[in-house]
């Protein structure tokens, strides 16, 4: 059924080009893993594609719930078929796709969101939502009465491993106290799971849940249990008004807008491209009325820091066994921080 | 800490989650009792999961989309009954197809869906019942869906042994030709079983989208509509077993999260298999029981319409 809808969104594309082709405009294409619906990781991606559609002489169109595998590969590559001029994948999945589509079609311009695999016209992108989650923690740590903080994770992998970290220490820095407890679904999209997970982690005693899924399940265990909340992607807000205190969001549209104006000019290049909190990719949700003046004041300070160039993974940080990891003084790596799976002090869990 | 405090809460959360398990194994139970296998549990559960998210949203009503799953699920499993019991199909086909089908519908209608909530069932504590110490927190503290699923099992239990309907129902699935012979019309007790299975398949699904969250996906039955077919064999096809059934399962998904929750360090991955391991176990169990197996003797065995 996914594929027939992929069909059909291909061929629509297709009277779409022709018609577009005559203009001679831009045509943009973006391939997403999952609906859009209202919320989550592909709602976040759509937002920048709507920014690219404002552009003048700019077409763009997706495809979404492409599954990760020999589905994205046809659909990425119908799109190249079709002159499009930029390809966005959003998922990690879609890398070595994206990848052998790209030696074919030298003339297009793919970008791959997530991954790390590069070509001579293949760029991998992602944001340092890491730096947002160390602000979300810095609203968790201050507002947590039981020092019990619980994070309904996704999957063990070194993005989100990365997340709960940044996540912990920033709660860390304004609560020394503070204990992150990390329950696991598997899941990027799965409701009852990971509301099932947030509900077990408030039976242990946490009263702020945050969250790496794209549902807004755990938001509304938070909400039915009367405690604070720190939503993900998007602003979550609309789903628990009591809870959600604030959330790690997405805001693709300046990079989005960016890479097409620099292909339009032909001054593009591939690149590897993290960009953070200073280039407005990543950023907090606006506050909700529970979060006091002098903590949004604190997170505030901090964002500036982040921004004029403070590293969040600044040493000493000692892993859960107490072993220094990042020695006092130092600051990890890029390359250390795209391979982190391993949890830093204060994290109850495994990685496994 | 303090075990019951831990203790308490799991349980509380293996009936929620076994409910949904519950309702659509009820429902299978029916449909076989009458001879007619349904695999397609799955579809049926996700489309009235659909159908209750869409007629709650519009309408304002969560009791309404309730009953528009039911009705959704019933519609769903009346497919399997055109191509079982008119045209004489090979149930486990069709039953696999609408599996497949009812994902597929619900996919592609649900998509512009996702992500959106609507209003639910929210948890009613029954006055004085959830105040008896133990009990009162595990079983009345939930939703009304939860108590009407209380409500299902004995009715059932009742139907099939003290009622004429029932008994002619079970004679359609135990002996065809000899329920013919009585002068019972055989297909219109099996499409009984057939609408009335899928009217609560659909409502197992609408747990899911109305109380257990209030939200709609791509996917959201996520395989229980299997398990439910695993634990009719587990159950005996009696209705009381179902529900020691459903919330064994329902326990061990609670069970493995609040694993993590409390700081095991046992690897996710061996806690999440969980589940699966106990549907193989469960089966293997009840196979090995035999002896005991209450296994409708005409179940999947096609009948002639008498013309």
């Amino acid at each position: 059924m996914r594929l027939l809808k992929a069909l059909i969104v291909a061929m629509l594309s297709l009277g779409f080009c022709t018609v577009s082709f005559a203009a001679k405009e831009m045509k943009v294409g973006f391939v997403y893993v999952s609906p859009i619906g209202d919320a989550g990781y592909s709602y976040a991606h759509d937002v920048g594609r709507q920014a690219v559609e404002a552009m003048d002489g700019v077409t763009t169109s997706y495809v979404e719930s492409v599954p990760e595998g020999p589905d994205s590969e046809r659909v990425i590559l119908n799109m190249a078929r079709k002159g499009y001029d930029v390809i966005f994948a959003t998922s990690f999945g879609y890398m070595d796709p994206m990848l052998k589509v790209a030696k074919q079609f030298p003339k297009v311009a793919f970008l791959h969101c997530s991954g790390f695999k590069m070509a001579d016209n293949m760029s991998n992108y992602f944001g340092r939502i890491y730096q947002a989650r160390y602000l979300s923690g810095i609203v968790a740590g201050s507002m947590t009465k039981s020092n019990v903080l619980g994070y309904a994770a996704a999957f063990p992998i070194p993005e989100v491993i990365r997340g709960i970290n940044a996540f912990t220490l920033g709660a860390q820095s304004v609560n020394p106290d503070v204990t992150v407890r990390v329950v696991w679904t598997k899941t990027w999209y799965d409701p009852a799971t990971e509301k099932e997970a947030a509900k077990s982690l408030l039976d242990v005693g946490a009263d702020v849940i945050a969250q790496h899924q794209d549902s807004p399940g755990p938001q509304e265990a938070a909400q039915e249990k009367g405690v604070y909340s720190i939503g993900y992607n998007s602003d979550m807000s609309a789903f628990a008004p009591k809870s959600h205190m604030t959330a790690p969001v997405w805001n693709w549209g300046p990079y989005y807008t960016k890479v097409v104006e620099q292909v339009r000019n032909g001054t593009w290049k591939a690149e590897s491209a993290w960009p953070g909190l200073k280039e407005g990719i990543v950023d907090l949700a606006p506050f909700g009325a529970m979060v006091p003046q002098n903590v949004q004041d604190k997170v505030n300070k901090e964002k500036a820091d982040i921004i004029g160039g403070k590293k969040i993974f600044t040493g000493p940080i000692k892993d859960q066994k107490g072993v220094v990891k990042i020695a006092g003084g130092v600051a990890a790596t890029d390359k250390e921080l795209l391979g982190m799976t391993w949890f830093v002090k204060g994290v109850v869990g495994t990685t496994e | 800490m303090e075990i019951i405090t831990i203790i308490i809460p799991l349980l509380a959360a293996a009936v929620q989650s076994g409910t949904p398990i519950l309702y659509a194994t009820l429902g299978e139970i029916i449909t076989e009792k009458s001879g007619v296998l349904n695999l397609g549990v799955e579809g049926a559960m996700i489309i009235g999961a659909l159908a209750g998210f869409i007629v709650s949203r519009y309408t304002g009503s969560p009791v309404l989309g309730f009953f528009a799953a039911g009705i959704a699920g019933s519609f769903a499993t009346s497919i399997h009954g055109v191509v079982c019991l008119w045209f004489q199909g090979n149930q486990v086909v069709s039953g696999l197809a609408l599996t497949i089908l009812g994902a597929g519908l619900a996919n592609y209608l649900g998509t512009s869906y996702v992500g959106l909530s609507a209003p639910g069932f929210s948890p009613v504590a029954v006055p004085l019942l959830s105040s008896i110490p133990v009990l009162g927190p595990i079983f009345f503290n939930h939703d009304i869906l939860v108590y009407i699923s209380y409500c299902i099992p004995p009715v059932m239990c009742l139907f099939f042994t003290s009622t004429r309907f029932g008994l002619g129902l079970r004679a359609a699935g135990e002996y065809p030709a000899a329920a013919t012979a009585a002068g019972l019309n055989v297909l219109a007790y099996r499409w009984f079983g057939i609408l009335v299975g899928g009217f609560l398949m659909g409502l197992g699904g609408a747990y899911l989208s109305l109380a257990y969250t209030h939200l709609w996906t791509t996917n959201l039955t996520g395989g229980r509509g299997w398990i439910a077919v695993a634990l009719v064999i587990f159950a005996f096809w009696r209705p009381g077993r179902a529900v020691l059934g459903a919330y064994l399962f329902g326990s061990v998904m609670a069970l493995q999260l609040r694993l993590q929750a409390l700081g095991t360090q046992l690897p996710s991955s061996i806690l999440l298999m969980l589940p699966y391991v106990l549907t193989v176990f469960v089966l293997v169990m009840s196979s090995w029981r035999k002896k005991t197996n209450e296994e409708p003797a005409a179940l999947g065995v096609n009948v002639e319409p008498a013309d």
